[in-house]
């Protein structure tokens, strides 16, 4: 049992990380700490990529003599179009907040609901 | 040849009451022109649907395949008996109602009156389409059609009373076809695969039991235009509308609308004779005799005249109801019969009521008092239709009653003929106090409930077109043959 | 030689066109082409719905790399039908924009306007036609971004917060999506649909299978608005511009539903689906959601936020028949995706008319238009009508193939639902027909902003666009050789036991 817990050890980090990227998304009103916390939610994606390519004793996929077992590339790639993909995000969600910061002058989600509801 | 020429016929019905309200909207702004098209277009129309009955008598049923939705699911027009009834009643009516319509909406200085050409017109369309229906699917699609075009007619003063009955129409009227009708008609797709009318019904042996039941339910109550309580209350509501609405609508089109399709469907979807081995039927004729007779009472508690009769109206269409649900032939035939009289003779007395309340703005029972002298001929029509409500000779109103009740000996319905006998009393009870009132009471004299107004008869239209209705109630009477045999020819098929 | 890179030409045109656009001056240049690219992959979409609607399938092998190793675009009946939905709707949405997006948006923004606008195109194009999963999540965040981007070009300041909610959710959607997807691959080492749906069956039992199914499906629920993951929906659809609100709400939904369905029936397949409880869950919440999102609906002032509560409802139908999973079920749902952006966007239009005139989407401010805006008002009740389900338009091809579903596997309690929810479409769609049909009671009880506007019909770049979905509306509800047709030709493919 033991061994089953320590030899998935990179998984458990993982989910981790994942519910401390989510939680702060839900929980947190500040809205750059939301952005934050999808930023840490999304890290956690990119670890488990890069941790199911990895093959026992595979070295790294970059062509040698010598060399049969490589680790799969694949997945390195796919990741790469998240990170572009969740970096366009972050640019994009922080580019709002600064717009709400201006509109609102707040970036507290209550605040702003306040000063919405009160229309 | 001959059956081409039936064909285009079928489809000229439908159309040109389409027609009609385009040129209606493209004239707006000329009133005599544009009523010049409307009586044209209705004449024009009569004579489509009358030169259409030679063929029906002779047993042809000439049909038109329109297009189709999907496989199997045509829009189709398929001519026969019934619908040749309903809609040359619908067809005779509609010349005499626009020239009315043209005395009121003048006499009255209505509003948008091209928007109420307008709809009449496509109300009409839809009226012959559901008359002319060769499967289930059309007649669903031209009921809703009817619904919709008749809301603003409804709601045509536009003021808060209008829009809370075009609320209370729209809501139960649509509720009930989408809510039941629709499921009911699914479900008979479901299972059957088909859809068409069909002699001796596509149900036939398809449902037993409390399928049956449920499936009769969802037909009965899907079919809100047939006002079987408690689904009557738009009737009433409806009365808002001005008076030639009422008329021609909410006593001749919609509502026969509902029971046409309830006859056809027991006729041809479920078949005559299923029903009658099941018991599954029987709550429908017990539902059609209270409502014949709590309608009725209701009737005798109204001071508002168009009340008064469309709480009559809700009696009278469970007559046909109740008829359809003796499930003898003869009761069958009176049932056709009793949509032709019974149209007749309230387009009659709504005709009167709004003639009343053009020349005198009256509109309650209790004023009528004397009124008899001032407007002779109104009178006399509103006591022609009266007695055809009743169901005493010389009057249409009685042929229909005769045939119900034979009918009903036939079957030995013990309900349904102490219901006939019962309502034909409260009939009475409601219609004589007005002739009595009318006639035999004197005018107030500038009391405080009545204000004296000198008045004669309304415009020359109005009378005119009362006496024409009244007088086909009378003629129905003595020259039966061809409703007659239409309605025989209904049954015939079912020997 | 154009014709054989017809699927890929469909995705990359507006791609190309986007940075283009982009970089155009700003004034009608910019707009001109997005409408013209727009037209054109229109014009390849019919043509490829024809090529396939005899049901064979192309497939496309991006830059000549064999499948499953190279990206492969696989078209079929399923998703040329949506590629037609999305384009039709682009087609006839951006001839509407000019003049809305004049008045919406300033005008040193309308160049980049229409460049997220194309990328948006894209991305939704991008989702249906590849068969690729990698590939179409790439899809979606780029539909996703730049339809972010574009809600939040709206006037008033909500559409930033509803921009930012909306990013915040459709990330984690997408988020959990790509976990799925991840743990597809491991298991199975591929990415490509037709080779995941032949290796999974014989991983069905295995739990990682079961996490990721789990994760794609609440991912795409998310980007779909399924109840009660719908938050996001109402005020997007509220305050983004009018152009954005009836581009996005006839389409993006759409194209989510069609992932659902190419993942639950191709993928996955709906064996699988079975022996979980998935099919009864989706059934749940569609109920459930049909009837509180139609209630809710009924109770709201603003005339977009009650059809964009309406929509929430209408994919209650979609989803409905997937759970059912029946071919007739199928069916109902690709009919019912097809016509239901018909009237929508028919319905987003007129409103858009009618904000375009009176600057205000507030129901009490649109007392007695209809007299006003006859061409609009006639819009509102043929699209409504057609949202209740009236014969002779098209959601009533929809219900009727849903209701038919559900007695075919005797769900009565569905069937009560549905015809519930129509009933109460017949509430709300008649609660704006009542207010532009009658004159308001009082009127000097007339607001400022009624005072300030005119009371006139909408222009003709207006009206023209939404009458050809008005129409469209009446004319499938006649013709459903093309929807119904295409769709079970669809059915034939997505559930092969059938045959």
């Amino acid at each position: 049992m033991m061994e089953y817990i320590a030899g998935h050890y990179n998984y458990w980090l993982i989910i981790i990380i994942m519910m401390a990227g989510f939680y702060t998304v839900i929980s947190r009103g500040n809205l750059v700490k939301k952005i934050a916390g999808l930023n840490i939610f999304q890290v956690s994606v990119f670890l488990l990529y890069i941790s199911i390519s990895n093959v026992k004793d595979g070295a790294v996929p970059i062509i040698e003599e010598g060399v049969t077992l490589y680790s799969n590339p694949l997945p390195h790639v796919l990741i790469l179009t998240a990170i572009v993909v969740g970096v366009a995000t972050t640019a994009l969600g922080l580019a709002l907040v600064i717009r709400i910061k201006e509109a609102y002058g707040t970036i507290e989600e209550d605040d702003i609901h306040n000063q919405d509801q009160s229309l | 040849m001959n059956i081409m020429a039936n064909e285009s016929l079928i489809m000229l019905a439908i159309l040109l009451p389409l027609i009609a309200s385009v040129l209606i909207v493209l004239v707006d702004k000329k009133p005599n022109v544009r009523e010049f098209v409307s009586l044209t277009a209705s004449l024009a129309l009569l004579a489509t649907v009358l030169s259409l009955l030679p063929a029906v008598l002779a047993g042809e049923q000439p049909s038109v395949m329109l297009l189709e939705i999907a496989p199997g699911l045509p829009v189709k027009f398929t001519l026969e008996p019934l619908g040749m009834l309903f809609a040359c009643v619908a067809a005779l009516l509609w010349p005499i109602n626009t020239l009315y319509s043209i005395g009121y909406m003048r006499g009255n200085k209505e509003q948008q009156q091209t928007r109420f050409y307008v709809c009449f017109a496509v109300a009409l369309s839809s009226t012959m389409g559901i008359a002319l229906a060769g499967n289930l699917l059309t007649l669903f699609i031209c009921y809703e059609i009817l619904t919709l075009s008749t809301y603003p007619l409804v709601t045509h003063k536009g003021n808060e009373e209008a829009r809370k009955a075009g609320r209370v129409y729209l809501g139960i009227l649509l509720g009930t076809s989408i809510g039941f009708f629709l499921l009911a008609i699914l479900w008979t797709w479901h299972l059957t695969g088909t859809l068409d009318f069909k002699a001796g019904g596509i149900l036939n042996g398809k449902v037993a039991g409390p399928e049956l039941i449920i499936l009769l339910f969802l037909y009965m109550y899907g079919i809100g235009k047939a006002a079987l309580m408690p689904m009557h209350r738009w009737l009433p509501a409806a009365m808002v509308a001005p008076t030639p609405v009422s008329a021609l609508l909410h006593a001749v089109a919609v509502v026969k609308a509902g029971v046409f399709s309830v006859v056809k469907i027991v006729v041809y979807v479920f078949g005559l004779d299923m029903l009658k081995i099941s018991s599954g039927a029987d709550w429908v004729l017990w539902i059609a005799g209270f409502t014949i007779l709590i309608a009725s009472i209701i009737a005798l508690q109204q001071d508002n005249l168009k009340r008064r009769l469309a709480y009559s109206t809700i009696s009278q269409l469970s007559y046909v109801v109740l008829a359809v649900f003796i499930l003898a032939p003869l009761s069958t035939v009176a049932a056709a019969l009793h949509i032709a009289a019974h149209a007749f003779g309230k387009i009659t007395l709504f005709f009167a009521a709004g003639s009343i309340y053009t020349a005198a703005h009256k509109t309650n029972i209790s004023q009528l008092n004397g009124i008899g002298y001032r407007m002779p001929w109104t009178m006399t029509a509103f006591t022609i239709g009266a007695i055809s409500m009743i169901g005493l000779p010389p009057t249409a109103g009685f042929l229909s009653k005769w045939y119900m009740l034979m009918g009903a000996f036939q079957e030995q319905q013990v309900f349904a003929i102490m219901v006939i006998i019962a309502s034909t009393l409260l009939n009475a009870a409601y219609f004589i106090p007005i002739i009595y009132a009318a006639w035999f009471k004197k005018e107030e004299q500038g009391s405080d409930t009545v204000e004296l107004v000198e008045h004669g008869e309304s415009p020359k239209p109005m009378v005119f077109a009362l006496m024409m209705t009244a007088s086909l109630t009378l003629l129905l009477f003595f020259f039966p043959e061809v409703p007659l045999q239409l309605a025989n020819s209904l049954i015939g098929e079912y020997p | 030689m154009i014709e054989n890179h017809l699927s890929l030409l469909i995705v990359v045109l507006p791609l190309l066109a986007a940075p283009i656009v982009a970089v155009l001056p700003n004034g009608r240049m910019p707009w001109s082409i997005s409408t013209l690219v727009s037209w054109a992959v229109f014009a390849m979409a019919c043509i490829q719905l024809i090529n396939v609607s005899t049901g064979s399938v192309i497939s496309y092998e991006l830059g000549g790399w064999a499948p499953p190793w190279g990206i492969e675009y696989r078209i079929d009946a399923a998703n040329a039908l949506v590629a037609l939905i999305v384009s039709g709707i682009a087609a006839v949405t951006l001839p509407y924009a000019l003049k809305s997006v004049e008045q919406e948006i300033p005008k040193h923004q309308h160049s980049l306007f229409y460049a997220a606008f194309m990328l948006c195109f894209t991305g939704l194009l991008g989702i249906t036609l590849t068969g690729d999963i990698f590939n179409l999540f790439v899809f979606l965040e780029i539909s996703s971004l730049s339809s972010y981007a574009l809600i939040s070009l709206g006037k008033q300041r909500q559409a930033l917060t509803a921009s930012y909610q909306y990013l915040i959710m459709g990330t984690i959607g997408a988020t959990f999506f790509i976990i799925g997807v991840g743990l597809l691959y491991a298991m199975t080492g591929t990415l490509n649909m037709m080779d995941l749906s032949q290796r999974l069956p014989e991983l069905y039992e295995h739990r990682t299978i079961h996490t990721a199914f789990a994760f794609i499906m609440v991912g795409f629920a998310l980007k779909l608005a399924l109840f009660p993951l719908h938050l996001w929906l109402p005020n997007a659809y509220t305050y983004a511009p009018t152009v954005v609100t009836v581009f996005l709400a006839a389409t993006a939904t759409k194209v989510a539903v069609y992932v659902m369905l190419r993942v639950i029936f191709s993928v996955f397949g709906f064996t699988f689906i079975e022996d979980t409880p998935t099919d009864e869950l989706f059934m749940i919440l569609c109920v459930v959601g049909i009837l509180m999102m139609s209630f809710y609906a009924i109770y709201q002032q603003d005339a977009k936020r009650l059809l964009a509560y309406s929509s929430v409802a209408q994919i209650g139908y979609m989803m409905l028949g997937i759970g059912i999973g029946s071919a007739l079920g199928i069916t109902a749902t690709l009919v019912h995706l097809f016509n239901h952006a018909l009237m929508k966007g028919a319905l987003f239009m007129a409103i858009g008319a009618i904000v375009y005139q009176i600057g205000s989407s507030r129901i009490e401010h649109m007392q007695g238009l209809g007299k006003h805006m006859p061409w609009t008002f006639a819009a509102i009740v043929i699209g409504g009508l057609s949202l209740i389900g009236v014969p002779g338009t098209a959601g009533f091809i929809s219900k009727w193939y849903l209701v038919l579903a559900a007695i075919e596997k005797q769900h009565w309690l569905i069937v009560i639902v549905i015809l519930a929810g129509s009933l109460l479409a017949v509430i709300y769609v008649w609660k704006l027909v009542e207010v532009l049909y009658f004159k308001p009671a009082d009127e000097s009880g007339q607001t400022v902003s009624n005072q300030l506007t005119s009371r006139k019909e909408a222009p003709l770049m207006l009206l023209i666009p939404t009458w050809i979905l008005v129409v469209a509306n009446v004319y499938f509800g006649f013709n459903t050789e093309l929807t119904v047709g295409t769709a079970e030709q669809a059915v034939k493919l997505l559930l092969p036991s059938m045959n």
